[in-house]
């Protein structure tokens, strides 16, 4: 076989460099949403590829829901530090302390819808007019539907059934005022596709990911954190598990696995015998069957 | 571990009588791609429909009013990975009011899967489906004669429908076509050999997937490098950089090749070849890398660095194949932004030399663009870009153009 092909890494890889690329060229004020989470660590990992010798050209934006894993903040400030890019944060609480946005009530409240708000406030204030996302289409029925350039209407919203059709690798990023896009260069990425690649590139990532001892709450198949944030039911009970989680969402609707998953090579092995898909733990994605559609066409990630 | 593994890209055509939500929920079941909870969740949703079983055509529907009409609107993408390949599928939908959706997967595609309903044989969807794939230049071509199991399994009937296959094939531009006799509900020479057809002695579909020789797909010879954006670090220790950053749209480039950059016509030589902080010899398609240059030379987006005895032609005219993707119909002697690589220049439909019927492939007379319009069209540009045939050249040979008024995407072209 001739040696000019390229593995299905370096190809994942040269298309997400190229989309990256791509959004700097035709957007005047991109950033990237960062999460703490491992896709939009992959992102600005490739972010960083795709630009150097030179700096990251735009700053991250958290969208910081209040309701964090510490290791998440700690992580997010070391990555800025190390980059020297600007952060620019979103505050959930700024928005319920404003009345934007009214907290959720019930037994599994969370703040998770609440970000849509802050996400489009953050986004109209700071003029961004493309919001690069870790999104995968692998990831949930309706991101398998979404665009490397994804429009956003006026009111931020996304609209599935009228997309702009994609073709070979012309982007089509024009757009009106106050309408903006989201870009996902990681795509076409699997879940297993992150961690052979996080593995093979030795990215470091939030120690949360890694198998470590918690005290948790079994609630609804999964064990839930506890934090200052969680209100216990009567009959649950905090025990200390040997976990890891899976992603990293807001603390309280974040469920991990027991595992002894310690080093990323094990994390690889123990990803590619999992039965489950990675949201399968994430109480917002189990609301119904289109919870996540109905999100996105809001604003949502 | 599968380091070495190649990217297959392929889409699938065909509507849901034929089957292809089915074959492809087999192809990613039998190869063990779907998740328990995800198969959970379809059991649920096909017992809820009262339907018999699992209905593994549901693992495809994505939006909610898909789901509810029970049908694919738009392209889809699936993934799934074997010890040998990671594949894409791009999932369309087969009816020709959704020619612009098929066009969409097709474009980036290494293979064009079609289904034909051993039932009825070739129909004008068929031949609908084998244009676009040709149309688009997909290089491989597998023709799925499914329900194989609601004729008997029988290979007379498959032989006919390869032989009218072939009849309409010969007449368009496919290299590679391969037939496979299954059924996608049975499971019969999807993933697992059938032990209903012995009489078929080729490969079931998924290992026909992972063998299939794509290391020719990309053009080698034709060197190509679209400048998408300027590198120039703002700090001490690299305060000379300059490198153009892009994507090797074909061909290979080499440290200290002669270059010329499009379309100034400026020659320099290449100094260096650089992915991140490596350095490398040489870059082909289709990697992202930075190239520097031995010559200070102005070089913005939209040039084109080539290699100096082959270039590509530098044109404001140009003649393409054109699939209107849009509602609206194009306006008489409109101007549109039309893109091509990293270029963006305004331009003119000037002519519509003929229209395509797309049920009978014929040329007929008739200048109006609608939606799922395929025309071949002449077109003018403000400046010249730097063009290719899209049969020699798939990246280079390809544009799009976008209206102003609406910033929407309205057709995709490709030069003749």
């Amino acid at each position: 076989m001739s040696k000019y092909y390229l593995n299905y890494l370096d190809e994942l890889e040269s298309e997400a460099i190229f989309i990256l690329r791509e959004v700097w060229a035709q957007f005047q004020n991109p950033v990237i949403l960062f999460s703490g989470g491992k896709d939009s660590i992959l992102v600005t990992h490739l972010a960083k590829k795709a630009f150097y010798p030179a700096k990251i050209p735009f700053p991250l934006m958290h969208v910081d829901t209040g309701h964090n894993f510490p290791e998440t903040i700690k992580f997010r400030d070391d990555i800025i530090k190390e980059l020297g890019v600007e952060l620019i944060v979103g505050s959930v609480q700024e928005s319920i302390d404003e009345g934007r946005v009214a907290e959720e009530k019930g037994k599994n409240a969370t703040r998770n819808a609440l970000q849509i708000t802050t996400l489009l406030d953050a986004i109209e204030s700071n003029k961004i007019d493309c919001a690069i996302g870790g999104g995968r289409r692998d990831e949930e029925k309706a991101r398998a539907k979404e665009r490397f350039f994804s429009h956003r209407d006026d009111f931020g919203q996304w609209d599935p059934k009228n997309q702009r059709p994609e073709l070979w690798n012309l982007f089509n990023g024009k757009h009106f005022q106050g309408e903006h896009f989201r870009a996902f260069p990681i795509s076409n990425w699997t879940e297993m596709d992150v961690w052979n690649y996080i593995k093979r590139e030795n990215i470091a990532i939030p120690s949360l990911y890694f198998a470590h001892e918690r005290e948790v709450v079994r609630r609804e198949g999964t064990w839930i954190p506890n934090s200052e944030f969680l209100i216990l039911e009567d009959h649950e009970e905090v025990v200390v598990k040997k976990i890891r989680f899976r992603t990293l969402g807001d603390i309280t609707i974040t469920g991990g696995d027991e595992s002894d998953a310690d080093t990323l090579e094990k994390i690889a092995a123990e990803v590619a015998g999992m039965r489950n898909t990675e949201r399968g733990n994430r109480s917002d994605d189990k609301r119904s069957e289109s919870a996540m559609e109905d999100r996105k066409r809001q604003g949502y990630f | 571990m599968i380091d070495n593994n190649q990217l297959l890209r392929f889409t699938t055509a065909g509507s849901v009588d034929d089957g292809k939500s089915t074959l492809i929920g087999r192809l990613l079941y039998d190869s063990k791609s779907i998740f328990e909870d995800q198969l959970a969740s379809i059991e649920n949703t096909s017992k809820k429909k009262g339907h018999d079983g699992v209905d593994l055509a549901l693992f495809t529907d994505g939006l909610r009013d898909e789901r509810e009409q029970g049908i694919t609107i738009d392209v889809a993408y699936r993934y799934f990975t074997t010890p040998k390949r990671k594949f894409i599928i791009a999932d369309t939908p087969g009816h020709i009011q959704y020619t612009r959706n098929m066009v969409t997967g097709a474009s980036t595609a290494n293979v064009a899967t079609i289904l034909i309903d051993a039932r009825h044989g070739v129909i004008e969807q068929t031949k609908r489906h084998a244009f676009i794939a040709s149309l688009l230049q997909i290089p491989h071509i597998i023709v799925c004669v499914n329900k194989m199991d609601l004729v008997d399994f029988s290979e007379e009937v498959f032989n006919k429908i390869v032989a009218e296959f072939e009849k309409i094939s010969s007449k368009m531009l496919v290299k590679d076509v391969r037939f496979i006799p299954m059924s996608a509900l049975l499971g019969d020479n999807v993933v697992n050999r059938s032990e209903n057809m012995p009489w078929y002695l080729g490969a079931p579909m998924l290992h026909t997937l992972e063998t299939m020789h794509i290391g020719s797909d990309t053009n080698k010879v034709d060197a190509r490098f679209p400048v998408q954006t300027v590198i120039r670090p703002q700090s001490d220790s690299h305060r000379d950089y300059r490198g153009y950053a892009g994507r090797v749209a074909s061909g290979i480039f080499r440290v200290g090749d002669e270059v010329t950059i499009m379309p100034s016509g400026f020659t320099s030589k290449i100094k260096t070849i650089d992915l991140h902080d490596e350095s490398l010899e040489e870059a082909h398609a289709p990697m992202s890398v930075s190239i520097t240059l031995e010559d200070d030379i102005d070089i913005s987006r939209g040039d084109m660095i080539v290699r100096s005895n082959n270039k590509p032609d530098a044109s404001q005219d140009i003649e393409v194949m054109l699939c209107w993707l849009n509602n609206n119909p194009a306006r008489p002697r409109a101007k549109y932004t039309i893109k091509h690589t990293s270029n963006d220049q305004k331009a003119m439909i000037k002519e519509v030399v003929y229209k395509i019927d797309i049920n009978t492939l014929e040329r007929v007379n008739d200048d109006s663009l609608n939606m799922n319009d395929i025309c071949k069209v002449k077109i003018r540009t403000t400046k010249p870009l730097m063009i290719d045939s899209y049969r020699e050249n798939r990246t280079t040979g390809s544009v799009i153009l976008v209206d102003d008024a609406t910033n929407e995407t309205v057709a995709a072209g490709m030069i003749v």
